[in-house]
């Protein structure tokens, strides 16, 4: 298999677009969440959705099959919050390890389904590692600006065990995103480069933030370049923002990023701003056109989607960027 | 279809540092100015907030910095009174809620890694670690940077290393280049994440080592920058004119042409205080010659020429104006000027011109030096000249003095009949045995020579037969004797009987802490036919000398003394009988009464002995008490106010001034050593009511305390130190400490080799800093002991004024003083602490702690536990003490003499 590192020398690569909206077709209920696996767990367990690895697995695999049919060359597993942090609302601590391990393994058997079928387009798993629902740079409390709910420590072994059961489990890149306190994103950078350093492996890096508003910052207050300038400090494959914005609204820093580093740069938007519902209604066509701004400025090396993405504006986005040479890179 | 604004590869290399906004340090960048008000070391104000908890106030410094242009801002913990991670963490998460502050990046600074460490998990920006350097080795090292590179920091290195600190060129590139290498090479770090810390160190400092001080930063700033790609200088600026602490406009251009000169070389970070910087284009055109060949080191006399121009560049206006044309004056005016004034870079010069003028050298000394010397005498008997002035015309006198010497050998050679100085009269001053304290009798020595009296210096612990035979000898006019500890006053008692015996008629002066009219006239005056005076200060030592020794009043004198000295002693003999004092026993009934069913006691959190092995003296500064040195220097007042003083205001920031020179040379180069030794033990008052049990690794030993007997008025307590702990039949297991502190060690030394160096001054300076530091040295460990060690008092929160009024909860009374003066308990201490092997302070014969800058006590930590004075006891509690000590009432009354009532 050719090594992604090469591959993003020679094209944009497509990341996949939502879990989370695809999942929500199936409306699971509280019995289908629990499965017969924890039919009897003391908390309410709907909504948890990255316990679908262990009692839907194939509605899991059946996503991640949908992205890559639409040409997406690279899935991210469903662990978003597969932390101890975020898990502690579900008191499942305890099952991280294989709420990970599993959700990599099933990602990574569907990529190689497909890289079996088109050798000459291997399919990559990217174990996604979310912000956890804590930040340990802000307070949460408006009175007592000085208190910290996490503490670096604290984020950083529960990283690590997050990092660990994503290799074992077979993910091929470590992604991660939405990152809101740059704070959290450096501890999972340390568990990282712990995890790397512990078993002599190098495997590649993807950094993404969330700008949050029209402000032009992270949750946390920096502006993209010092987001950029604060997660540089190790080798990473690329770095990018995801969520919170619209294609649109994201191209002034792209354009930040893309000026200042030589790492691929990766952007994966949500479907538009969401409407009076929540919901988020931009079509595939909408995106592609937007993100088509993005090409033709040669900002960004890897494109996908996040919040009310689907299938189709994966399509719309892969047949878009095929057109086009990516942005040039140091390879990290 | 690469961007237009891309980076090409060498921008890459660039020092990216952020807060919430970048800072991008680039070849076009101006110096990056640092901000060091946020670090207790570099800021008082700081360092109160943070102790007191004003995090408030504490934020509103570091926002002042940051709109006033810091760039970067250094925040620092490092105290000793400061839990330094919690500080930290707690500063710089509130810092961090402040967008106005955390938008720059932060440097987070602090010779501890565990500080560090806990400052990089908190800041989410690229930060700037200052500092580590291979000072604990390659591996530490390496580790070090290896975490920080994974924390995402950038790195100031000081050039220090397992051999030391890098003080020239050679060592600064030596350490850089291997720093260099092995971070790049071996932790794989960025270089452009390298700053080099690379010393300033003042310059103009009279030291011949010192003059490339400036220059060799300046050019070894330029060899990092030519030769360790993409690495940044950086330095503490305000270092390199330290020499000229107190004179602003000097230390302002010295900033200015140092900056100028050093970032050219490419020093391109650095901490300067803004305030403390000259346009360097404003500096006028003179003064600007003179620092530059300072800084540059263009001339060999390049510090005495700029030390000069400093003396009569007009300090606090910001126009520097420089008058010489004192120099112009006549001969003698010269001569008189740089005896007033302490000058003494034109002295020598002077002095030879006025020896080629004169038939004979000695006619220098007695004419044109002692004419000046008179108007100093002048001027100090009238008030108008302070003693540290005197001090500094005395070391200015010696030097001209020393210069004739040899002319006048030579001449004696050759004329040998010619007549003998005899100056105005040949005194000997010396500490009686078993005292080891002489700063006074040091300022009485120098005064004295300054008037022309000649000096024979016996120094300290000088047994009475040397006293004696050196007298005779010397064919001394007056014998003056000092002593600080009470048993000193019974040496003196028993020298003046010596003296009574052998025949003795010469005037002899008593001086000393202890002593007092009082006792001179008791206890001394009657033991000596002669005459016998009691002198308390320098000033009056000249005219009491002069009274005795001049023809003109010497009988009169003489005879107005022993009459004055015999009616006061009537008068207090009368008065003191009018005293009425309560049997041991009734005073124990009288005792102060605590509640020991409910008083509460606290376990401390570590019993047993703990040693101080080298004590970080820098710690001891903010304890220091400076009213206590200003009135060494008979200058009166309460520190801080004494500095603003109508009258003896400007001296005392003068001296001030001196001595904060002298205290950050000591510190800096380490010339003195603290050590301490303390224990903290269970502890219960025996049956006896006044002797406390302690018991120390399954030994007891007991500590006896004296009993207050004065008789005062109804519902006083009479007082003893084992009220304050519980009675064994109580019930309750309570608990007290011990300690002993030193400064001391080094201080001989240096004092001597002042005094060989002609400088009294320094001499006597390095004395009484050395003092302070003992005490702040004893202040600091009882506040780490309630806080920490014993733990009773882990929330208070005092500053220095609050401790300096003892307003902290127990007391740590000191044997030899008010509430325990009795010193024998010294022997105990040193017994339970093991105080000689542990630390090396040792005790004379008087018990005197040697060496003098020592401290010892004990810790009481009731909440009731007060300060108090003994006062006189009587005969029934000195024999009590005696059968309780088991030995003999005569030996005991010797120590306790001076707080014995007459019957």
């Amino acid at each position: 298999m050719k090594d992604i590192r090469q591959i993003l020398q020679e094209r944009i690569l497509v990341l996949d677009g939502a879990m989370g909206t695809m999942l929500q077709r199936y409306k699971f209920t509280e019995e289908d969440f629990r499965g017969e696996r924890f039919k009897d767990w003391e908390h309410p367990l709907q909504g948890n959705n990255d316990l679908l690895s262990l009692t839907q697995p194939e509605a899991i695999a059946e996503v991640h099959r949908k992205y890559f049919a639409a040409g997406a060359d690279i899935v991210e597993t469903n662990t978003f919050s597969g932390t101890t942090i975020a898990m502690a609302d579900y008191h499942m601590e305890d099952l991280v390890y294989e709420l990970n391990y599993e959700s990599a393994r099933i990602a990574k058997k569907v990529a190689d389904e497909f890289t079996t079928k088109e050798p000459n387009k291997p399919r990559f798993v990217a174990g996604s590692i979310g912000p956890t629902n804590k930040t340990a740079s802000m307070s949460p409390d408006v009175n007592d600006p000085g208190f910290r709910a996490i503490s670096f420590d604290e984020l950083r072994i529960a990283y690590k065990q997050q990092v660990e059961a994503l290799l074992d489990g077979g993910s091929d890149i470590l992604l991660v995103e939405t990152i809101f306190d740059t704070l959290n994103a450096k501890a999972a950078l340390f568990a990282i480069e712990e995890v790397k350093e512990e078993r002599n492996i190098d495997p590649p890096v993807m950094v993404s933030g969330t700008i949050t508003d029209a402000s032009g910052r992270t949750l946390s207050g920096q502006t993209a370049e010092a987001f950029l300038i604060s997660i540089s400090h190790i080798p990473i494959l690329s770095v990018g923002f995801n969520c919170a914005l619209g294609a649109n609204q994201l191209v002034p820093h792209l354009e930040v990023l893309s000026s200042r580093t030589d790492y691929a740069v990766s952007a994966h938007p949500n479907a538009g701003l969401p409407n009076a519902f929540g919901e988020y209604d931009e079509t595939p066509e909408q995106m592609a056109a937007q993100i088509k701004e993005y090409v033709e400025k040669g900002l960004v090396n890897i494109v996908g989607g996040c919040c009310g993405t689907t299938p189709e504006h994966i399509t719309a986005i892969a047949d878009l960027v095929k057109a086009y040479t990516p942005r040039n890179v140091l390879v990290g | 279809m690469s961007s237009e604004q891309r980076p090409t590869s060498n921008e890459k290399r660039l020092l990216r540092l952020s807060g919430l906004e970048p800072l991008v340090i680039t070849p076009d960048s101006n110096f990056i100015n640092v901000g060091e008000r946020t670090n207790v070391a570099g800021s008082r104000k700081f360092l109160r907030l943070v102790k007191e908890e004003k995090f408030d106030e504490a934020l509103d410094i570091a926002r002042e910095q940051v709109e006033g242009g810091a760039q970067i801002i250094d925040i620092n913990m490092d105290d000793g009174l400061i839990d330094g991670k919690e500080a930290m963490v707690k500063f710089l998460n509130l810092v961090i809620s402040e967008p106005d502050i955390a938008r720059v990046p932060i440097m987070i600074d602090s010779s501890k890694w565990e500080i560090i460490e806990a400052g990089l998990q908190v800041v989410q920006g690229k930060s700037v670690v200052n500092s580590i350097s291979l000072k604990e080795g390659k591996e530490e090292f390496v580790h070090h940077a290896k975490l920080i590179k994974r924390y995402g920091a950038a790195v100031i290195v000081m050039a220090f290393d397992e051999v030391g600190q890098a003080d020239t060129y050679d060592r600064r590139i030596e350490i850089c280049q291997r720093s260099y290498d092995i971070l790049v090479n071996e932790v794989n770090f960025p270089p452009e994440d390298i700053i080099f810390d690379l010393n300033i160190f003042p310059v103009a400092t009279g030291m011949e080592e010192h003059k490339l001080n400036a220059i060799d930063f300046i050019e070894a700033a330029r060899w990092v920058r030519e030769n360790l790609p993409y690495a940044s200088v950086s330095g503490g600026v305000s270092n390199v004119s330290f020499s000229f602490r107190g004179n602003n406009p000097v230390r302002e251009a010295m900033h200015s042409v140092f900056l100028y000169h050093a970032i050219k070389a490419g020093m391109n970070m650095g901490i300067v205080n803004p305030s403390m910087l000259e346009v360097y284009d404003d500096i006028p055109k003179d003064l600007l010659e003179k620092v530059e060949d300072v800084i540059l080191n263009r001339r060999d006399d390049a510090t005495e020429r700029l030390l000069e121009f400093a003396e009569t560049v007009v300090g606090k206006a910001k126009e520097s104006k420089v008058d010489l044309s004192w120099r112009e004056d006549s001969l003698q005016d010269r001569i008189t000027r740089a005896l007033v004034k302490g000058i003494d870079q034109y002295i020598l010069e002077d002095v030879e011109e006025a020896r080629l003028a004169s038939k004979r050298p000695i006619e220098v000394i007695e004419g044109h030096l002692m004419t000046g010397m008179n108007v100093v005498g002048d001027l100090f008997g009238s008030g108008k000249m302070f003693l540290p002035q005197v001090v500094k015309s005395a070391r200015v006198m010696k030097k001209a003095v020393a210069y004739l010497l040899p002319f006048i050998e030579e001449e004696k050679l050759q004329n040998p009949d010619g007549a003998e100085d005899k100056g105005n009269g040949k005194i000997l001053l010396a500490t009686v045995k078993g005292d080891v304290h002489d700063i006074g009798k040091n300022i009485v020595s120098v005064v004295l020579a300054c008037n022309n009296y000649e000096i024979v210096d016996l120094g300290v612990m000088v047994p009475p037969e040397k006293i004696l035979e050196t007298a005779i000898q010397e064919k001394v006019d007056i014998i003056g004797l000092s002593g600080l500890i009470t048993p000193s006053l019974d040496e003196m008692v028993h020298l003046a009987k010596e003296m009574e015996r052998k025949n003795f008629s010469v005037p002899l002066l008593i001086g000393g802490a202890t002593t007092s009219k009082a006792h001179t006239a008791v206890k001394i005056d009657p033991q000596y036919k002669h005459s016998v005076v009691h002198v308390n200060d320098a000033s009056r030592a000249v005219t009491v000398v002069g009274d005795l020794l001049q023809e003109e009043t010497s009988q009169t004198y003489k005879y107005n003394i022993k009459k004055d000295y015999d009616e006061f002693r009537v008068k207090f003999l009368n008065r003191s009988q009018h005293k009425e004092y309560k049997s041991l026993e009734q005073a124990r009934k009288n005792k102060f009464q605590i509640d020991w069913e409910t008083s509460e006691i606290v376990r401390p959190k570590k019993l047993g002995i703990e040693v101080i092995e080298e004590m970080d003296l820098e710690k001891l500064v903010p304890y220091i008490d400076w009213t206590p040195f200003f009135r060494s220097w008979e200058l009166h007042g309460r520190y801080p106010d004494i500095l603003t003083d109508k009258v003896v205001g400007v001296q005392a920031t003068d001296l001030f001034a001196d001595a904060q020179k002298m205290l950050k040379d000591v510190l800096v180069n380490k010339k003195l050593t603290g050590k301490g030794v303390f224990g903290l033990f269970p502890a219960n008052t025996l049956a006896n009511e006044d002797d406390i049990k302690v018991e120390v690794e399954g030994n007891d030993f007991i500590f006896r305390t004296l009993r207050q007997q004065l008789k005062r008025r109804e519902g006083v307590p009479d007082y003893a130190l084992a009220d304050f702990i519980a009675p064994e039949t109580s019930g309750r297991q309570d608990y007290m400490g011990c300690f002993c502190v030193t400064t001391g060690f080094g201080t001989d030394e240096l004092s001597n080799q002042y005094v060989k160096d002609l400088d009294d001054y320094n001499s006597i300076m390095i004395k009484a800093i050395s003092d302070r530091l003992a005490e702040a040295f004893a202040e600091y460990l009882h506040e780490r002991v309630r806080k920490e060690y014993w733990g009773y008092a882990a929330e208070e929160r005092l500053d220095n004024e609050a401790l300096i009024d003892e307003k902290y909860k127990g007391i740590r009374p000191a044997p030899g003083y008010p509430a325990c003066p009795d010193h024998l308990e010294k022997l105990t201490i040193w017994e339970v602490l093991k105080v000689e092997e542990q630390i090396g302070v040792t005790l004379t014969d008087s018990l005197a702690m040697w060496p003098a800058g020592s401290v010892s006590g004990y810790y009481f930590g009731n909440a009731e536990a007060r300060y108090f004075g003994l006062g006189k006891i009587k005969k029934d509690q000195v024999k009590n003490f005696a059968e309780r000590k088991n030995i003999a009432f005569e030996e005991a009354a010797k120590w306790l003499a001076p707080n014995i009532a007459d019957d």
